[in-house]
């Protein structure tokens, strides 16, 4: 907290950090208002009188009548749900794992081993898909919820096991040592110590790697191709996007339901997802 | 309870050797300690004891087994560390039974057992807390509750009281002490610190740069070091060193720096004229006419005795009194080192040289 007199904290303090969170929360509110914004409203010019772009005293559900009647966007959720898990369940077990050994059983090349896998998450997307899609194509997984499984953990994987890696080391080995001395094997102290100590580090790279397969856009759309497979951020996107007629009241409301879910993960483990970040292990 | 060999034992990390042989015989139920400045290879001995650090050459037995390629969990040792490494997802019961739960140990038994440690540790109230609600001394408790549960071949602590304030030290030291002659189980204890060491110990090594200077009980350390090094390290004010030569015309004595010379009782034949360290423990001087003169630099009162800093023939010695002499900065005062209890050491080797 800033110290000092009131007018420091409003100027150091309270300002600024309004300014920050109306930028920030703007795109929100402005997805919010869109979705319940009847259309006669949408599509005026703004130079006319009745142009009220903050408000609207119209409300409506058409457009949400709209996305969940005329689209398949429940099934588009129930896919990236189902994809999103799953790619993250793997990843973290991969991850965890990855991480532990690279960062605790020093056996030779650990460090080239850890930066090569790091290297390949720098790799772009947008070129790995090429290659990616001959793969999908050879195993005839191309339009199945399996192509996107398969593929999403080529990046969440090294994502997590860096993450991990991390963590662990925050860990005092003595900790492990002495469960050894206890009468542990390698892995009951993994088990038993390591990874209960390590779980807000564990909850962080769940969630990072949860909502970067939620959010992923360029796969899922080389990869997917009827309305039936896809995706939130595909589906939106190709079925309310028409030509160059956008739906803006069903392609917000798209857009706000697809961001629920995430929004909902991240507040119910915040509190663990902070001390991960921050990494707190006491003794 | 077992005895432990540790014959000639070396460690080497790549290239560098930090052990270069070390041997130390503990008998079945000794309180060992193993101390020396930082670096010197005490830790690392510690670990190699406790299967975490791998054996370069030697062996090293427990009871009759050698143990050189035993896994920490087969060695049936038990540790505390300086961190203490409480489990902290773990509750203080949970954290002294996980060994006899890894062991298949019945739920009964484990409680019954923690229980009676707890007791011991005065742990009781403190069950069901987990260790980041405890205090430094009650952790450090609950780190020992751990090692009794087992009922240990060995114990061994690797700098448990570093951690924590000057009292509680010195109450955990008399704790640990009481422990011991309670549960009478075989205990190898590192530390840096001599006066923990001179307490505590059945059995004091002494090591310096990966070798052993010297094993003894404290007071065989303390009246008769084998060399500067141990003279040096054990007693606090440490020992005062001169250098000088030896004259042994008529009345053996020592020449120190500036032409002082000091009183000697007996010397070791053919030694004219050897330059020698001449070491006096400050408690061993006393204020006489014959002394050697010297000017006295500070006085510190500690109230059951004064340390007097002063200078004798340039070189700043230590002595500690308990009368209460009357000195201040400046006066000169005659000091007379008893000759009964002076150490001669090998100017170039460190040896001791006189019986």
């Amino acid at each position: 907290m800033i110290e000092g007199s009131a007018w420091r904290r409003w100027v150091f303090f309270r300002l600024p950090m309004g300014i920050f969170l109306i930028f920030l929360l703007f795109p929100f509110y402005w997805m919010i208002i869109t979705t319940f914004r009847p259309d006669g409203e949408l599509y005026i010019p703004w130079y006319r009188a009745t142009y009220k772009p903050f408000w609207t005293w119209n409300p409506t559900t058409a457009h949400l009548k709209y996305l969940f009647g005329e689209t398949t966007f429940a099934i588009w959720m129930w896919n990236t749900t189902f994809i999103a898990v799953v790619s993250t369940a793997i990843s973290l077990f991969c991850g965890v794992l990855a991480g532990y050994a690279l960062s605790r059983l020093n056996f030779k090349g650990a460090a080239l081993l850890g930066t090569t896998i790091f290297v390949t998450y720098l790799v772009p997307q947008t070129l790995l898909f090429i290659p990616l899609s001959e793969i999908i194509r050879t195993y005839s997984l191309g339009d199945t919820p399996w192509s996107l499984i398969l593929s999403y953990p080529t990046f969440l994987i090294p994502f997590c096991t860096w993450l991990m890696m991390g963590y662990f080391k925050s860990v005092p080995k003595e900790l492990e040592e002495c469960a050894r001395i206890d009468g542990a094997a390698r892995w009951q102290a993994m088990l038993y110590i390591v990874i209960p100590v390590a779980v807000p580090g564990i909850l962080s790279a769940m969630i990072f790697a949860f909502t970067l397969s939620w959010n992923e856009f360029i796969y899922a759309l080389v990869f997917l191709s009827s309305p039936e497979q896809k995706t939130v951020p595909v589906g939106v996107i190709s079925e309310l996007v028409r030509g160059d007629v956008f739906f803006w009241g069903p392609l917000m409301a798209g857009a706000l339901f697809g961001s629920i879910p995430v929004a909902i993960a991240y507040s119910f483990f915040v509190e663990h997802y902070v001390s991960g970040v921050t990494g707190s292990v006491k003794g | 309870m077992s005895s432990v060999q540790i014959r000639d034992v070396r460690k080497s990390f790549g290239t560098f050797e930090v052990l270069h042989g070390v041997s130390i015989p503990i008998e079945d139920g000794e309180f060992v300690v193993l101390v020396g400045p930082s670096g010197c290879g005490k830790s690392t001995l510690l670990r190699m004891l406790a299967g975490l650090e791998n054996i370069t050459s030697g062996t090293i037995s427990i009871g009759d087994r050698v143990v050189n390629n035993v896994q920490p969990k087969e060695r049936d040792i038990a540790m505390v560390f300086q961190n203490y490494a409480l489990y902290p997802h773990m509750t203080v019961a949970d954290n002294m039974g996980f060994s006899l739960k890894l062991r298949g140990a019945r739920q009964e038994e484990i409680s019954s057992r923690v229980n009676r440690a707890a007791e011991i540790l005065a742990l009781t109230p403190l069950l069901e807390r987990y260790p980041r609600q405890l205090s430094g001394g009650q952790r450090q408790r609950v780190a020992m509750g751990r090692a009794i549960v087992r009922d240990p071949q060995v114990f061994l602590f690797d700098e448990p009281l570093s951690n924590l304030d000057a009292k509680l030290r010195v109450a955990m030291r008399t704790e640990i002490k009481e422990l011991h002659q309670r549960l009478k189980t075989t205990t190898v204890y590192v530390t840096h610190d001599q006066i923990e060491a001179m307490t505590m110990a059945d059995k004091i090594v002494v090591m310096h740069d990966g070798i052993v200077e010297q094993m003894g009980t404290p007071l065989e350390l303390y009246d008769k070091p084998d060399n500067q090094f141990v003279a040096g390290f054990i007693g606090s004010p440490a020992m005062n060193f001169l250098k000088g030569k030896l004259k042994v015309n008529g009345a053996a004595t020592f020449e120190g720096p500036n032409g002082i010379k000091l009183p000697l009782k007996t010397v070791p034949g053919n030694s004219d004229g050897r330059p020698v360290v001449y070491g006096v423990r400050p408690e061993h001087f006393t204020i006489a006419d014959d002394g050697a003169e010297a000017e006295i630099v500070v006085v510190e009162p500690t109230g059951s005795e004064t340390q007097v800093f002063a200078k004798l023939g340039g070189e700043q010695v230590v002595a500690v009194f308990r009368e209460r002499h009357q000195f201040s900065p400046g006066d000169k005062v005659r000091l007379r080192p008893d000759p009964t209890l002076v150490h001669l050491f090998d100017e170039t080797t460190g040896k001791r040289m006189n019986a």
